[in-house]
């Protein structure tokens, strides 16, 4: 379609507009309600140091407590949907993301693991054990889901959302015995099996930040390639692409990716499915806009989950509850259109 | 003979080739010269597929060496060798809802920069491709959405916008009807003729292969029976000692070329 990129461009300024409104709004939002002005000024404060005389304690609620929870909500969602569209574009397969194929439930392994160790009196720094412990089981999964997948030269849906289901029933009954070893430490375990933005700090941050945006630039860097994949592996191979190379990097720096996210807020799920999918819907295939773009929606998808959670609802439910929840149904519904499709358009 | 004075493009010496224990190709000797159309004929597993895939790099021999305009195959890089040679794929298969024109533009790709788009050149070259297989009419159709046929026909012209020297045709006519498979290889011919296009085509259909091409190559079982000009090459026992059928080649008045008609064996005597 001629219009199409004029009309992806309208779409990512109406995403980030919407995106920067919301985080506005909901730094406004919660026990204590601040206008949307002072909010403004206490940004400002932090970014240029001035003192502009406000409130402590509203400095304090804002500065220290929901700006790092938002800017995780926005940076956790933004990453999470980015690798849905990645792996969706290198495996194929429109239902691959990082939760069906289990490799939040490695990385939430991992980040288990480090805990355990810690209840057995092995000590690690968690700031930098949990990452990269999750990290390490984020690969390992993949590297199990695909090697069992393998056996279907094609690397079908089916069989792979398969595998991804396997490994993470396997993985699944491990968190389950790391839970029974953990003791009176449980609680910690349940919070990354649940998922959760409560209690995110700047320390977090400062992790997850650089590691979101060198992930963003190096998918981006591959967006046509990742177009010539959707016309199979040996037609894209004689155009010229590494399809090998291109595979690891983008596998292992999307599971990076997955893996620093699952450090700060546990497992998240379908936030890498559905917007990948409506964004398709909307602007067509092209991964050179949906990278840039599926951040952008990701980020708000799970800041509205997160402000739900935090502020509106009564008491905080967990925001992996909440998007499995939403996405849930959403996965049956695009199931059961494919299969009346009989083919799949998106 | 026109090819004894033309350039050179592959050299292959005792090339071999396993699928795991399985033996694909072996002890493969073969010239293949610029600006000749060279079928390669054969029946079912005799490792047509392979010889292509060994020809643009996607495999690399197990035995022997294959070089290109006198390179070593192994030195040449996924960039370079893509703006040499093209591939037609049997089956097209597109997985997610690009564009007809979007499909036909990725060929641009190994001649362009990381982040620079389609210049005015690159655009009149796709549209010039697509006019001439007739696929510019609906080049804004979704291809996940076109025919069998169709999606070749976007195939072929994916692969020429790549603007490539040789195409290799793995079976890319084979599942067409005869109106547009002669009319994509009427295409092709008169790039070979005109613009010195080398054209390498794994067929099925031997009186496609006599009306396309000026040698054939035959394997069986992954070794070398013959290769030559259709003329000395297209015999009935060679047919017999490749497919183990009955046939008659002659001379065909309607359509100017060799043609080969079958008989089942057990209609014979």
């Amino acid at each position: 379609m001629a219009a199409r990129p004029g009309f992806s461009f309208a779409t990512g300024i109406v995403l980030l507009v919407l995106l920067l409104a919301s985080m506005v709004l909901a730094a406004t939002m919660g026990y204590m309600k601040v206008p949307a002005a002072e909010v403004l000024q206490v940004v400002l404060e932090q970014i240029t140091g001035s003192d502009r005389g406000l409130d402590p304690v509203t400095v304090a609620v804002v500065a220290d407590v929901r700006l790092p929870r938002i800017l995780a909500a926005v940076l956790v969602g933004g990453v999470l949907a980015l690798c849905g569209t990645v792996f969706q574009a290198i495996l194929l397969n429109p239902l691959a993301d990082p939760y069906t194929l289990g490799i939040s439930s490695g990385a939430a392994f991992g980040a288990s693991l480090v805990i355990v160790l810690q209840v057995f009196g092995l000590a690690l720094p968690p700031a930098l054990s949990i990452p990269v412990f999750a990290f390490i089981g984020s690969v390992g999964t993949l590297l199990a889901v695909l090697a069992l997948a393998s056996g279907d030269r094609r690397l079908s849906s089916t069989s792979l959302i398969l595998s991804g289901v396997i490994v993470a029933a396997i993985l699944s009954a491990a968190i389950g015995f790391l839970k029974f070893l953990a003791d009176e430490q449980v609680g910690i375990i349940i919070f990354w099996l649940m998922g959760s933005l409560s209690g995110v700090s700047w320390q977090n941050l400062s992790l997850l930040l650089p590691v979101a945006l060198a992930g963003f630039a190096v998918c981006l860097l591959y967006g046509r390639e990742l177009n010539i994949m959707a016309t199979g592996e040996r037609a894209a191979a004689t155009l010229g692409v590494n399809t090998v190379r291109l595979r690891w990097i983008l596998l292992l720096v999307c599971s990076l990716m997955t893996a620093v996210c699952v450090s700060v807020s546990g497992i998240i799920g379908f936030v890498g499915l559905i917007v990948p999918h409506l964004l398709r819907h909307l602007i067509g295939p092209d991964n050179r806009w949906l990278i840039g773009l599926s951040f952008l929606g990701g980020g708000l998808l799970l800041l509205f989950a997160d402000t739900l959670t935090r502020a509106v609802l009564p008491a905080e439910v967990p925001i992996g509850v909440l998007t499995a929840l939403i996405g849930g149904p959403f996965f049956c519904f695009i199931f059961k259109k494919r299969q009346q499709d009989g083919t799949s358009g998106l | 003979m026109a090819h004894q004075d033309s350039e050179q493009l592959w050299q292959l010496q005792q090339v071999g080739f396993k699928y795991g224990a399985a033996s694909v190709l072996q002890g493969l000797d073969l010239q293949l010269e610029k600006g000749c159309c060279y079928g390669v004929l054969g029946p079912n597993g005799s490792g047509k597929t392979t010889f292509l895939d060994l020809l643009c790099g996607l495999l690399v021999p197990e035995t022997g060496t294959i070089t290109l305009c006198g390179r070593l195959l192994a030195d040449w890089n996924h960039r370079q060798l893509a703006r040499k040679v093209a591939l037609v794929p049997q089956d097209f298969v597109v997985r997610f809802g690009f564009t007809v024109r979007e499909v036909v533009e990725m060929g641009r790709h190994p001649h362009l920069g990381r982040f620079a788009g389609l210049d005015s050149r690159d655009h009149e070259l796709v549209d010039v491709v697509m006019e001439e297989l007739g696929i510019a009419v609906f080049g804004d159709r979704p291809v996940t959405r076109l025919s069998g046929g169709e999606k070749q026909r976007v195939a072929v012209a994916r692969a020429l916008a790549q603007d490539p020297e040789v195409l290799l045709l793995d079976e890319a006519t084979s599942n067409l009807d005869i109106f547009h498979s002669l009319s994509i290889l009427a295409t092709i011919r008169s790039r070979i003729r005109e613009q010195g296009l080398t054209v390498v085509a794994a067929l099925h259909d031997l009186n496609l292969a006599t009306f396309f091409c000026d040698r054939l190559i035959f394997l069986k079982n992954g070794r070398l029976v013959c290769q030559g000009p259709i003329d000395e090459v297209l015999r009935a026992e060679i047919i017999h000692e490749v497919y183990g059928v009955e046939a008659e080649v002659r001379q065909d008045e309607f359509s100017g070329c060799r043609q080969v008609s079958f008989r089942a064996s057990g209609t014979e005597s």
